[in-house]
């Protein structure tokens, strides 16, 4: 198992936005989380990448645990140098990408696997210059991110996140800010991570592509788990009266 | 006196006046970035005390704040800071400038977006890494026009040392007129200015360009 979340809450102040949610990843699966806006999706993979801390329950990476609560009803998180290890098993992709604008698209990919990782320069280049090929994307190793359309950049900051080697890639909506004839270019990439078997946990509202490339499909509504399993059961024999709602929304 | 003796001793008052100016940044600009960070803090205590003397440093006149560290500790401790006044003049400026400067750098910071340091986070840089490769560069790039505007002010500020008579190139300039009832040592301080001045913006623009590559 790469990730086990286990009965995790999280409060904004007064506002209960993921109520006692346990969720586990395992390796090779490629995981899409749906559901309607303000469900918690978001909120959940901050979670579990440690951009938010929870209010209650325990995560675990690897077998690791990351966070956990005690009997008081404390959350303790391990410090940031032993967190600092366990950041290296995932990866997340934003939906506004965050590239940063003052590096090259090269150096984008190779600062955090020399700078964090402290790996050697020779090594990192070709693996990323390796990583940017595959994107498609090699003659713009040495553009500023700025110089490049979303699509691209997009499929920069994926490579970004695949160069440290995570374990797990987390997507939060990664086409969403993308102008729609941009969205196929990304997706595909995604695909074919998922035909490598990369382990993939993607928030989209792209259903066909949900229901082509996930092994499991995950329904979020209110904060709650409302409905998971094989995307042909969860698309085509729908359980729930809330899942089928939202669905309905999507057919065209 | 004629006009080249004129301007040659002012010349001498303008070794001082770059010293003013040459010392100001290299001490107001880090100072600067440092109280910006502290006026930052999430300690209310600390942020609160660095609002309140930024507020007083930019509400009062520099002038008297020259007066203040020159003369003031005389009459309050019955000692001066220095028989060279370039070192209250110095300092009277550099704290000057580091309030107005914490002020552009609060800005700049803060109008870096959250992702910024969010994607960083996930990547696994330290605070301090993120700080100083990520987010600084960028601001730098954003405040450099209000730098800019700043060591041009400064520049003409210089002149403001003659309050507590130091014998920087205005000073001295306002002698002579005083001697020889001539406006003409004004008309070469003004050139003087306008030449340093020219020669800043030429500077800053080099700069600023060579932060161009992107946006
Ligand atoms: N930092 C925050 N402070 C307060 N409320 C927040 C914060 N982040 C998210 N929320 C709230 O949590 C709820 C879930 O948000 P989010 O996880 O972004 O939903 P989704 O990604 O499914 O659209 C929303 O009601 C949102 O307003
Ligand atoms: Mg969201």
């Amino acid at each position: 198992m790469i990730l086990e979340m286990n009965n995790i809450s999280k409060n904004f102040g007064d506002l209960s936005v993921i109520k006692d949610i346990s969720f586990n990843v395992d390796r090779g699966e490629v995981v899409s989380i749906i559901g309607p806006s303000g469900s918690g999706k978001s909120t959940l993979l901050r979670c579990a990448t440690f951009l938010e801390t929870i209010s209650s329950g325990e995560i675990r990476y690897m077998d690791t645990v990351a966070a956990y609560t005690d009997p008081n009803g404390t959350v303790n998180y391990l410090t940031p140098n032993d967190l600092r290890k366990i950041k290296g098993y995932f990866g997340l992709v934003f939906q506004q990408f965050n590239l940063f604008p003052h590096y090259s698209v090269l150096r984008n990919l190779m600062d955090a696997p020399l700078k964090v990782q402290k790996r050697h320069k020779d090594e990192v280049e070709a693996e990323c210059m390796e990583l940017l090929r595959k994107m498609g994307l090699e003659a713009k190793a040495n553009a500023y991110p700025c110089q490049l359309s979303g699509g691209q950049q997009q499929r920069v900051a994926i490579a970004r996140a695949l160069a440290m080697k995570p374990e797990v890639l987390f997507f939060d909506e990664p086409t969403s800010a993308l102008d729609p004839e941009l969205t196929g270019e990304v997706l595909k990439v995604i695909k074919q991570l998922a035909e490598e078997k990369m382990t993939m946990v993607v928030v989209t509202h792209e259903m066909s592509f949900a229901r082509a490339v996930s092994d499991r499909v995950i329904f979020m509504d209110g904060g709650v788990i409302v409905e998971q399993g094989h995307p042909e059961e969860v698309f085509g024999n729908t359980m729930e009266e809330r899942t089928r709602q939202f669905l309905s929304n999507y057919s065209r | 006196m004629s006009l080249s003796t004129m301007i040659l001793k002012m010349s001498v008052g303008l070794g001082r006046t770059c010293s003013i100016f040459f010392l100001t940044l290299l001490i107001s600009l880090p100072l600067g970035l440092v109280v910006a960070l502290l006026r930052r803090s999430k300690n209310k205590v600390i942020s609160g005390f660095f609002r309140f003397i930024i507020s007083i440093l930019r509400g009062t006149p520099l002038m008297l704040q020259l007066l203040a560290v020159t003369y003031g500790p005389y009459y309050l401790f019955g000692f001066s800071v220095s028989r060279n006044k370039l070192i209250p003049v110095v300092i009277a400026f550099a704290i000057n400038y580091a309030a107005y400067f914490a002020e552009i750098y609060r800005g700049g910071i803060e109008s870096i977006s959250n992702g910024q340091y969010e994607a960083a986070e996930v990547l696994g840089y330290s605070k301090f890494q993120t700080f100083i490769g990520i987010i600084l560069p960028q601001v730098v790039k954003r405040i450099l026009p209000s730098i800019t505007n700043e060591i041009v002010t400064l520049v003409k500020d210089t002149s403001l040392a003659f309050t507590v008579s130091y014998q920087e190139m205005f000073t001295i300039g306002k002698q002579i007129a005083n001697s020889q009832t001539s406006f003409m040592p004004f008309v070469v301080a003004g050139v003087f200015y306008y030449v340093f001045n020219a020669i800043v913006d030429f500077v800053m623009g080099k700069a600023e360009k060579s932060m161009d590559y992107y946006n």
